[in-house]
């Protein structure tokens, strides 16, 4: 990261309205900066205050099973949002890191414009749709009724692998062509100089988009509540059996809930405390790992 | 410019395995699950009186409070059995019955007797369709307004409300049902579901049979759209919007509805509350659909009765099965837990959790009959 | 800007022996093949998902009964939620660009670089709450604010069409489904545009700063033309995200089927493709789910035609 530095002091002095422009630039920036955070802080606010209640042990060591209105936990829906993001991050991350590659450093023909095209056109596919695209490739290939959360991670990836390749594309042009012709004249092969030059200069920014896409499935719904169905029982095994996730759990406390309404919302929100700190503890973590890695 | 660090590999995913582990070590396997119930048992071993397996189920949303409670008390008595209900609706739910995805399914809206008659991948050959009423959920017309708990609302005032025709809460025609009351000049704003559901059918099924003049559309799972008036997702979402609205005035499963307003319903010649009793005995006295095998018990709601013990504005919710399996050990596990939604004590249970009217005794017997005869 | 090795027609491995030539052509060879597998399996799976729904949706294209809300045709369906969900993104769009790069400027210019690290996160964190969770915030929190604001714009601003109509009870209007899907797409948009302004060369911020600039004339003269292309890339995928979602929407916005209109404070809106779907699929049998998915399709074309115009526009001189 890098900053403005300090202004060459033998340079004249500059003019007011130059200055005034500066200043007032700053200040919509910083205004813009805090607009955008006021949302957040709102929401933020919302669901810690509503989500405190419930915000006991015995959330993180219990599941549903067996529980009727008040109490219960929602272990199986955090283990499950572990498993399934992970599994998905570890599908989609490699492919669309590497088709991003391809785009970048290979690409040219109908295989790069058919590619390019389908990223563009699957940016926008509303989450449902490749929920329900995953659940017809799961009943021709295990039969109808199949749930497992693997096929949750599968249908997360149609999902994350467009953003991927395309945050990734954007990183990897941004790679100076210089960096790229400096190690080739060094007599670098291209795979060494992508391996060894390209890939760890846009680290950071590969990351970001990884965890960017991340963010963007971790929190989906529709595609799992089909895929991966829903559950009140523990469930460790992605390969087999339905698997609860955090973002369903809440799903179905809010929009299922008993007579008893405000122990399901509570839980509900619960669910979406633990869900955006374990979201953040995420990217803190990719975060300092790929600025220590560059600087 | 940068320099390059190859050397410092702190793989994301080893954050993430650390994370995992911590979770795994915080609880290997959830406190108020037996150690060995697995839920991922593999499928039936049938030994002696006990069950054991998973018995895959879904459909209708309505139903889900009540599914959660009825397979709360199903489990604890068969703890080796694990039993999901997804709420993925009815209309997915009755596909996925079809095509074997699911044991059982929750519908709104049963198979039409066509339907009916034809195959379904989990049915041995020569079996018939299985279909029980087993959830009872009277409806309530919701308003929210200040300082007034309780009004009366004949059908074609609340299809004239709906419609637009009534715009205010002093309208002479509110105030001719309610004397006495002090009613205020508010604007109406009429919520409606957004989502399709059964919810909506059952309230227009309910205006069309009984204000057909004032209410001039077919009974649909979605909202006519030609009507103006705030739409909302969900039960949820319409109580939410009614709580947060000073004249707002909906249609929603009444379990919900203990914070609101509620309309009584004009029947026959006296105004009606909801009760649970009333709802089961409106359901009770109606006669069921012609046409159809001695296993499937559909019934033909009568939105127009006039005995005041009853209260017809009700959504019935059925469950689905086959009356005989490909697989016995299917046939055990539909047969047991459908037994135990029809008895008595989860019908209760489901009355506690899901405010649902538990099913008469007759009803109640008719399908513990037929339900008990799945194999 | 980018120079990619298939233009780079020397190769300079003649400097390895032949051995290690052997070898290096192996991993060329394999790399190569990786990436283009890569590519492939995307292609596979993506090209998976439009014939899935060109072929489960055909039916309903020559359908003129049995289609959700009693339309006549699936145009008849498909041109009003066409325009309830661009018109919803556009808006959305308008309120997220300018600031997501102000944040994203605020971010990689002015912040100290540790806050930027966090603030960051916090930004990021901001795209992977759960829609359910926008929905209910928007539901329960936004909408009743903004319900006492859209009165007092109706009254004295009604005058302009967009503002006109009766103004909503609830506050649940396009326009505040359109602004809880801005705070979804800033993130997004914000960290692209970021991780663009962060590399901008340092020689070309140094040669701004030698001409005298001040910090903004760094950014207008150096930063932002450098991450222009990002820019418009990351309102793509924004805008993506805002076409497709659909709990937050179909929790927030009152909506009408079938209506097209512009007023943007009253309760009747139209509704957005994605909402659609989701509200009916639950539901759904026969030809209403076909209907369903050969919206899904229309869905995608609208975003194909988006992210084409987005392409041209971001590297004119490319593919050209």
């Amino acid at each position: 990261m890098s900053h403005i530095s300090a202004r060459p002091a033998s340079l004249p002095p500059i003019s007011l309205p130059r200055r005034v422009t500066a200043h007032v630039a700053h200040l919509l920036i910083l205004g813009l900066f805090l607009i955008a955070l006021a949302p957040l802080a709102s929401l933020v606010v919302t669901v810690v205050s509503r989500g405190w209640s419930r915000l006991d042990p015995t959330f993180f060591t219990s599941s549903m099973r067996g529980v009727v209105g008040a109490g219960g936990g929602a272990l199986h829906a955090i283990v499950g949002t572990l498993l399934i993001t992970l599994a998905a991050v570890v599908i989609s991350a490699p492919i669309g890191i590497a088709a991003a590659v391809y785009l970048v450093e290979y690409g040219r023909g109908a295989l790069a414009r058919a590619l390019t095209f389908l990223v563009d056109v699957m940016t926008g596919i509303p989450s449902i749709v490749a929920g329900l695209f995953a659940y017809a490739v799961l009943s021709a290939l295990l039969g109808p009724g199949a749930r497992s959360g693997l096929a949750g991670a599968l249908a997360l990836s149609v999902l994350m692998v467009p953003v991927v390749v395309r945050s990734s594309e954007e990183m990897l042009r941004l790679v100076p062509s210089d960096l790229r012709e400096a190690a080739l004249a060094l007599g670098s092969p291209v795979y060494r100089t992508i391996l060894r030059v390209v890939l760890p200069t846009a680290a950071p920014g590969l990351v970001s988009g990884v965890m960017l896409g991340m963010c963007r499935i971790v929190g989906e719904t529709a595609p799992l509540l089909l895929v991966a169905g829903f559950t009140d029982s523990m469930n460790y095994d992605l390969a087999d059996g339905r698997m609860a996730t955090l973002p369903v759990f809440i799903y179905s406390q809010w929009q299922n809930a008993g007579r008893d309404h405000v122990a399901y919302e509570n839980r509900a929100w619960t669910a979406a405390l633990v869900l955006i700190a374990m979201v953040f503890a995420m990217n803190l973590a990719a975060r300092l790992w790929s600025s220590r890695k560059v600087r | 410019m940068k320099t390059i660090h190859l050397n410092k590999k702190v793989p994301v995913a080893l954050i993430m395995t650390a994370a995992i582990a911590a979770t795994l070590g915080l609880g290997g396997c959830a406190a108020n699950e037996a150690a060995g119930n697995s839920p991922t048992t593999d499928a039936a071993t049938t030994g002696g009186t006990s069950l054991s397996g998973t018995l895959n189920a879904g459909g209708a949303t309505s139903q889900t409070a009540a599914q959660e409670a009825w397979r709360a008390g199903f489990q604890n008595a068969n703890p080796n059995v694990t039993v999901n209900y997804d709420a993925t609706g009815s209309g997915t739910g009755k596909q996925n019955f079809s095509q074997g995805g699911y044991l059982v399914a929750g519908t709104d809206v049963p198979y039409t007797a066509a339907e009916a008659s034809g195959a379904f991948a989990s049915c041995a050959t020569g079996s018939t369709l299985v279909e029980v009423p087993v959830y009872i959920s009277p409806i309530a017309v919701a308003f929210h307004l200040t300082g007034i708990d309780a009004l009366n609302l004949d059908s074609s005032t609340i299809a004239d409300i709906f419609t637009g025709q009534i715009q205010t809460w002093d309208d002479p025609a509110i105030a001719a049902l309610n004397p006495g009351v002090t009613l205020p000049s508010t604007t109406i704003t009429p919520v409606h579901r957004s989502d399709s559901s059964g919810t909506t059918e059952n309230f227009t099924d309910y205006l069309a049979q009984t204000a057909p003049s004032a209410w001039p559309y077919p009974a649909a799972q979605s909202w006519p759209s030609d009507l103006a008036g705030e739409a909302a997702q969900g039960t949820q979402g319409v109580r939410e919007t009614l709580s947060a609205t000073t004249g707002a005035i909906g249609y929603l499963d009444a379990s919900q509805a203990s914070d609101l307003g509620q309309a009584s319903i004009k029947v026959g010649s006296s105004w009606v509350a909801y009760s649970a009793q009333a709802a089961a005995a409106a359901v009770e006295a109606s006669s069921m659909d012609a046409g159809r095998a001695s296993t499937d018990l559909v019934i033909d709601l009568d939105r127009t009765l006039t005995d005041p013990t009853t209260y017809p504005l009700v959504l019935v919710s059925y469950m689905v099965a086959c009356s005989q399996y490909a697989d016995p050990n299917d046939g055990a596990l539909a047969n047991a837990y459908l037994s135990h939604i029809v008895s008595s004590s989860a019908q209760q249970a489901a009355a506690q959790n899901a405010g649902s009217a538990p099913l008469s005794q007759t009803l109640a017997a008719r399908d513990a009959s037929v339900v008990g005869a799945i194999k | 800007m980018t120079i990619a090795f298939s233009d780079m027609t020397a190769s300079p491995t003649r400097t390895l022996g032949s051995s290690g030539r052997r070898v290096s052509r192996f991993f060329e060879t394999g790399s190569r093949g990786v990436a283009v597998a890569a590519g492939g399996v995307v292609i596979l799976a993506l090209g998976g998902v439009t014939v899935f729904l060109t072929v489960q949706g055909w039916p309903a294209w020559t359908a003129a009964s049995g289609l959700p809300q009693n339309a006549s045709s699936l145009w008849a369906l498909a041109g009003p939620l066409a325009f309830g969900s661009v018109w919803a993104s556009a808006i959305a769009l308008v309120l997220t660009a300018p600031i997501s790069v102000g944040v994203a400027l605020f971010l990689s210019e002015y912040a100290p670089r540790r806050v930027a690290r966090v603030l960051g996160s916090v930004v990021d964190v901001l795209a992977a709450v759960p829609s359910v969770v926008f929905g209910l915030w928007g539901l329960m929190v936004l909408a009743p604010m903004l319900a006492g604001p859209y009165a007092w714009l109706s009254a004295k601003m009604g005058w302009f069409p967009l503002f006109s109509g009766q103004s909503s009870a609830t506050g649940r209007t396009i326009l505040t489904a359109a602004i809880v899907l801005s705070i979804m797409m800033t993130p997004i948009m914000a960290s692209v545009c970021r991780e663009a302004f962060t590399q901008t060369p340092q020689a070309l911020r140094e040669a701004a700063i030698a001409l005298g600039s001040t910090p903004w004339e760094v950014i207008r003269l150096a930063v932002l033309p450098y991450g222009r292309s990002a820019m418009i890339s990351g309102c793509m995928l924004a805008l993506g995200r805002a076409l497709g979602e659909t709990m937050a929407v179909a929790m927030v916005l009152s909506a009408t089927p079938g209506l097209v209109s512009l007023q943007v404070l009253t309760s009747s809106n139209p509704n957005t493709t994605a909402a659609f779907i989701a509200q009916n699929f639950p539901e759904a049998h026969g030809m209403q789910v076909s209907a369903l998915i050969a919206l899904g399709l229309v869905l995608f074309a609208i975003t194909f035609v988006v992210n084409a115009v987005a392409r041209r526009v971001a590297r004119p001189r490319k593919e050209a």
